[in-house]
């Protein structure tokens, strides 16, 4: 399987990418692509912006090592990862995930399968930033390890 | 002899450092632990078993107790919240 990750503060364009994934697709039948966005939260007081940091080096390796997982499971034949890291704003794309594969049921449950371990397995970590001046990191949701656990059956 | 440790997310703000060289005598993720929990509360607190996501020993995620070698470079990571 062709796999390319990347984690950088730069925005990223769907389009582009897609087309550049294609070269590598081979035949494939399939492509599902998802994009998640910064949402400006319902909170007291608004959102500013998300910061985004992670581990260099390991954080990468970490979501080659899930993209890998993902094609033991299901026949892949392509995956494209960017995160980006850094100050993000309400609105601005945060994550993609683009899979490649035979046919739509693997390409589809690689991409739930891949957006479930990002979220729960993946070393990055994220600060809220309000308007206020004021900031907060964070913690770890229950509800990111529940979808993540239903892989495990 | 020395190690360079490297805190991420929320550890930096609640242990004030991002990044600090240690003397080191040899011993594994757990010695380091305990000598990082003795430092005083707001670290046993910040450290406390069960927050500690991961620790990372030179780029290799350790799943247990591990080795530290002279000169590595280990992570203390918090719980991810990622995606």
């Amino acid at each position: 399987m062709y796999c390319d990750i990347t984690v950088q503060t730069a925005t990223f364009d769907l389009g582009a990418e897609e087309l550049a994934l294609r070269a590598h697709a081979g035949d494939a039948g399939a492509l599902v692509a998802f994009q998640g966005m910064v949402r400006a939260h319902d909170e007291a007081v608004p959102l500013a912006a998300l910061f985004l940091e992670h581990y260099p080096g390991v954080t990468e390796a970490e979501i080659r090592r899930i993209a890998e997982q993902a094609a033991a499971r299901w026949p892949l034949s392509a995956c494209r990862v960017i995160h980006r890291v850094g100050a993000l704003a309400p609105g601005e794309p945060i994550v993609l995930v683009l899979i490649a594969a035979g046919h739509r049921a693997g390409a589809f449950a690689a991409a739930e399968y891949l957006m479930d371990y990002l979220k729960t397995q993946a070393p990055f970590w994220k600060r809220e930033d309000f308007v206020d001046g004021s900031s907060r990191w964070v913690e770890a949701k229950a509800s990111d390890d529940a979808a993540c656990g239903r892989w495990h059956d | 002899m020395s190690i360079t440790l490297l805190y991420f997310g929320v550890l930096k703000d609640t242990l004030g450092c991002s990044t600090e060289m240690l003397a080191w005598d040899g011993g594994t993720t757990a010695t380091l632990l305990d000598l990082l929990r003795g430092r005083g509360e707001e670290w046993a607190q910040a450290l406390a078993p069960g927050k500690v996501f991961r620790l990372v020993v030179n780029q290799q995620i350790v799943r247990g107790d591990a080795a530290i070698p002279d000169g590595a470079e280990v992570g203390i990571l918090p719980p991810v919240t990622g995606g």
